[in-house]
């Protein structure tokens, strides 16, 4: 009930103050001083209506003097803008300086204007925008995310050595591939990157709140590494490329510390384990249009 | 041969428009392609309804032709319609398809697990039979064993495609 009171109890305060009636205004006056002073400020005025009712049209029924009393104008009383003379005799910022200049016979300094008129007026208004104009480089993309994958998202990917897997998803990248894991016991899918577009969002979801992934997985950890020595003429060059990829013990180790996390949570849901291990596929009389995923 | 006629009160179900899938009473018949139609009790406002569009099912409702709503809802309510129609192949039917269409892909995967299984089940023991009656010659075979063993998985699997 005390908070009912109250923007009742403001709301015909608010209409005393905005008509400003003389004989009302010294008790609302004292009223609103024991309210916040930010709520005073804050109060945007509402305007009055007319206060001159209309007799006829074009007539009204007080006289300027009476309406003077009446709007108490004698209250409201508004300064002019400043003139010219005023702003010249204010204090302004210094606009020119004296600086000392060497040689002999130059008098020793010149006055020099701090802020100096434009050396160059174009003749367009509006400049010409280059070619590149809102052409940003890769690094300063907006990366995207659909709103169907989040992380714990059991995804299936359709491209490259592991298509048709199901994998769990973990967290967005910086160049905005997607950090998927199989886990590796499961599917044979170690921690690699996906792409948002080759990728089917299903409704399955783990939870993965408590997970934590190392923060060293970047993009640089996955980029592959390429040697560019090629000291040795052209025949010798494909030689010194590495041809096989070999598993660091590094990757090893990330791999059992996000893994060991997400087994625990995979195996409480019943059954999930074994989806992750099946691979999807169509057949007869399935159309994915059609599919729910 | 005609079992369900278009009467007063016979009990319809929308096949496809706007109110597709509910059910509606005929109140009374307009002409030869249209009825006087209400749903009081499967929001359907009383309209004219082409007769292509309506299925008529195994029930009627007791009313006289043009009855107000109020009257339609009463029979309606007193026949437990909605509860019966619920309870027939056909509504069972309508419900089975809707979630086969819902099923996600992770339900897909339990489903075609469980209906493994239940082969599975089936086989085995198709395969105790045979080998009973091809080991003791022309024994006749009993068909109440196999058809023991068929109802408790079906029951484990309609209960599973329920949970999903």
């Amino acid at each position: 009930v005390a908070g009912e009171k109250n923007p009742g109890e403001k709301a015909p305060r608010e209409k005393k103050r905005g008509k400003k009636k003389t004989g009302e205004k010294k008790p609302a006056e004292q009223k609103p001083t024991q309210r916040a002073v930010g709520e005073k400020k804050k109060k945007v005025k509402k305007h009055h209506a007319s206060r001159n009712p209309v007799l006829a049209r074009g007539i009204g029924r007080y006289s300027r003097s009476a309406m003077y009393v009446r709007k108490a104008l004698y209250k409201r009383k508004y300064t002019a803008p400043e003139t010219k003379i005023e702003k010249k005799k204010k204090e302004k910022p210094r606009a020119t300086i004296i600086k000392p200049v060497g040689g002999d016979k130059n008098g020793g300094s010149r006055v020099v204007k701090i802020r100096k008129m434009p050396r160059y007026y174009p003749t367009e208004d509006v400049p010409r925008k280059l070619l590149s104009h809102g052409k940003k480089p890769f690094c300063q993309h907006k990366r995207r995310l659909r709103a169907s994958i989040t992380p714990g998202t059991v995804l299936i990917l359709l491209t490259g050595r592991h298509r048709g897997k199901r994998v769990v998803f973990l967290k967005q990248l910086g160049t905005g591939l997607l950090l998927v894991t199989g886990p590796l016991v499961i599917n044979r899918v170690p921690l690699r990157r996906a792409h948002q577009k080759f990728v089917i969002a299903t409704s399955t979801k783990v939870d993965i709140s408590g997970v934590k992934i190392p923060k060293h997985l970047t993009d640089a950890y996955f980029k592959k590494k390429r040697l560019r020595k090629p000291k040795h003429q052209e025949g010798e060059i494909f030689d010194t490329e590495k041809e096989k990829y070999e598993i660091t013990e590094q990757r090893k180790s990330d791999q059992k510390a996000v893994d060991s996390q997400i087994l625990a949570r995979i195996k409480q849901v019943p059954q999930l384990r074994g989806y992750l291990r099946s691979t999807f596929c169509l057949s007869n009389g399935v159309y994915p249009h059609k599919l729910v995923f | 041969v005609f079992k369900r006629f278009v009467e007063i009160g016979r009990v319809a179900f929308i096949s496809f428009g706007p109110h597709a899938g509910k059910l509606v009473a005929i109140v009374d018949v307009i002409d030869q392609n249209r009825a006087l139609v209400d749903g009081p009790c499967s929001g359907v406002r009383r309209q004219a309804m082409p007769f292509k569009c309506m299925q008529l099912t195994d029930f009627v409702l007791k009313f006289p032709h043009s009855a107000r709503q109020k009257c339609v809802r009463l029979a309606w309510e007193k026949e437990n319609i909605n509860e019966k129609w619920a309870a027939t192949r056909w509504a069972k039917k309508i419900e089975a398809r809707e979630k086969k269409a819902k099923m996600t892909d992770f339900d897909r995967y339990k489903v075609m697990k469980a209906k493994k299984m239940r082969n599975r089940i089936i086989k085995h023991e198709m395969k105790k039979l045979q080998r009973l009656a091809s080991k003791k010659g022309k024994k006749p075979e009993k068909p109440e064993k196999s058809e023991k063993s068929e109802k408790p998985e079906k029951a484990q699997k309609s209960a599973k495609v329920q949970k999903a």
